[in-house]
């Protein structure tokens, strides 16, 4: 796994530029991901590498394509200090992990090895020896990551299914 | 328990006496709305939970991100939102030709009024918090399962108060105190919170001006911006729309994380450098600096592209030629406004001025068409966002700022002060 790490107000326009949302094919999008921050980013990443950045990550547009590309290009999960608050519904919605950790944030570097555990929010460190403590979901919350996004907690609800 | 306006709003959706920063509710909704690029993606998903729309007359679908249309997938999104429009006999037709921009075409057609709660798959939503409405952007997954049950997921915001005091001088209109605004409090200065607008100062803010202040709360952060109902948003709402309207107020206890003065007559025309929208300077400021030639100017978007900013633009613009080496992209938010434009010989000014007077899109705004930006070019906007690649190449700068700056912009050739324009 690889870290690819970023500072503050990583926007959706960058994450992807609105000149390819003439799309919502994932696999599509997923080979723009990125492209005006870190041209290389797409040619690189790997399932299993590890997004880290800064404050306000995901601000800007309501595009759900910005979630969806990074989770389809094979990004296991976004480590920031906080997200900006469509990003975050849309990443919850879609069942992408992300983790608000303000100390995993700031000390995680490009290199470092480092495992998740998104049961317990616990974030480890390998390289530098480290763990730290990411803000745990509320409950409602986890029971949505649990059935795997949105769509399937209304159909669950739906049909009296929990 | 007190509450914020916002939170009212809310707890009355919610079927609720109460509810507090933090709490999870799941809320009915009275509008649901998507565009040519938010809407196609929604209907896939749509059909894994329902066959019909909870409700016709409340989901409306709007092509105005990429029309016209731009190229044959962009065709086939427009037409993929109209053939479920049709299918469905929703009640708000939108069409190429006969409507505009989302957050303009919605409060001037009367669908969204205040008291009601709003979601749009697009990040302006929170735009009809100028009618006192609580209304917010969400995305692709949120606005199916809203179009399918009626009902949404919120957590419950936290507010900042924005007390708004003064008159604002000559040239200062609400794109000057929202950039000064969120110069103030930073980006993110707002995160997860609500932006409640209060104080004897908004009295002398339009309609126009307050979509404006409400449309880039967004861009501080905020769930939404909302401004308490008065007369004139009461006279807006009864000539638009035939709707009933609940009027909400916040309690006079009400909570909240931070009060925030803003003095309106020091706010001073303000333009917001790249790459942030935070990022603010003032005129007098800008004009001890080296002059900021520029390439672009564009006037018009959900955040500026009304009669009444059309009209400041145009009453600089009037009898003035469009620098050389610049270009200028006038864009009315909706038909009506284009169809006023011509009446009241503003599109006339335009032309003569030298500016392309285009039909409504919100193509320029995030460089989808009809103005995108090459390498190394600097854009004066009056939309929302100057973040990298935004209206095109990533090497290209934009400079967010109001219709009056813009106008007077364009006239001089680089970023100019609209009070000087007498002097060019």
């Amino acid at each position: 796994m690889k870290i690819y790490k970023y500072g503050d107000n990583v926007d959706t326009d960058v994450i992807i530029p609105a000149r390819y949302l003439n799309s919502f094919d994932a696999q599509e999008l997923a080979t723009h991901a990125m492209v005006d921050i870190d041209p290389d980013f797409a040619k690189t990443v790997e399932k299993g590498d590890i997004i880290v950045a800064g404050k306000n990550f995901g601000c800007g547009s309501s595009r759900e394509h910005a979630p969806l590309c990074l989770k389809t290009a094979g990004v296991k999960c976004v480590i920031a200090e906080n997200f900006a608050r469509i990003f975050y519904r849309n990443s919850i919605n879609i069942g992408f992990p992300i983790m608000e950790c303000k100390e995993a944030a700031q000390k995680i570097e490009a290199g470092d090895e480092v495992t998740v555990d998104f049961t317990t929010g616990v974030i480890t460190n390998k390289t530098k020896n480290e763990t730290y403590q990411s803000q745990p979901f509320p409950e409602f919350l986890q029971k949505m990551i649990e059935v795997e996004g949105l769509v399937n907690y209304v159909n669950s609800k739906k049909t009296g299914v929990e | 328990m007190s509450m914020t306006m916002t939170q009212k709003i809310l707890a009355k959706h919610a079927g609720l006496d109460h509810v507090e920063a933090g709490q999870l509710i799941e809320a009915k909704l009275d509008v649901v709305m998507a565009n040519d690029i938010t809407g196609p993606m929604a209907l896939p998903i749509f059909d894994k939970m329902a066959d019909h729309v909870f409700d016709k007359d409340k989901v409306v679908l709007v092509p105005d991100h990429f029309t016209p249309n731009k190229d044959i997938k962009s065709a086939e999104n427009s037409k993929a939102i109209l053939d479920f429009t049709n299918k469905q006999c929703l009640t708000h037709r939108m069409e190429q030709g006969k409507c505009g921009v989302e957050h303009a075409i919605l409060p001037e057609k009367g669908i969204v009024v205040a008291g009601e709660c709003i979601i749009g798959a697009d990040s302006h939503t929170c735009t009809y918090g100028a009618l006192g409405a609580f209304s917010t952007g969400v995305g692709t997954t949120d606005i199916a399962t809203g179009m399918a049950t009626g009902e949404l997921w919120f957590k419950v915001p936290s507010a900042i108060q924005f007390v708004l005091t003064g008159k604002p001088q000559k040239y200062v209109s609400g794109k000057d105190i929202i950039l000064h605004i969120i110069d103030k409090i930073g980006v993110d200065g707002a995160l997860y919170k609500s932006m409640e607008f209060v104080g004897e100062g908004i009295q002398y803010l339009t309609m126009d001006g307050r979509f404006t202040i409400c449309n880039m709360a967004i861009e501080a952060g905020a769930k939404n911006g909302i401004f308490p109902v008065d007369e004139q948003t009461k006279a807006y709402i009864e000539k638009h729309s035939t709707k009933p309207y609940e009027v909400f107020e916040a309690d006079e206890d009400a909570q909240y994380e931070e009060v925030v003065e803003i003095d309106l007559s020091q706010v001073r025309p303000t333009v917001a450098f790249p790459h942030l929208p935070g990022n603010g300077h003032t005129i007098d400021e800008i004009e001890a600096m080296d002059k900021i030639y520029i390439d672009q100017v564009v006037i018009g978007s959900c955040t500026n592209g009304r009669l009444s900013d059309l009209e400041k633009a145009a009453a600089i613009l009037k009898g003035k030629k469009v620098a050389d080496n610049v270009r200028v992209m006038v864009v009315p938010a909706t038909q009506k406004i284009f169809l006023q434009c011509i009446q009241k010989g503003l599109a006339e000014i335009f032309v003569e001025a030298g500016c392309a007077f285009n039909t409504p899109s919100c193509g320029p705004c995030m460089g989808g068409h009809m103005g995108v930006m090459a390498k190394g070019e600097k854009c004066v906007s009056t939309t929302n966002r100057n973040f990298v690649g935004r209206m095109g190449d990533t090497e290209a700068l934009i400079y967010l700022a109001s219709p009056e700056v813009a106008a007077a912009s364009a006239i001089a050739g680089y970023i100019a002060n609209p009070e000087k324009v007498g002097e060019m």
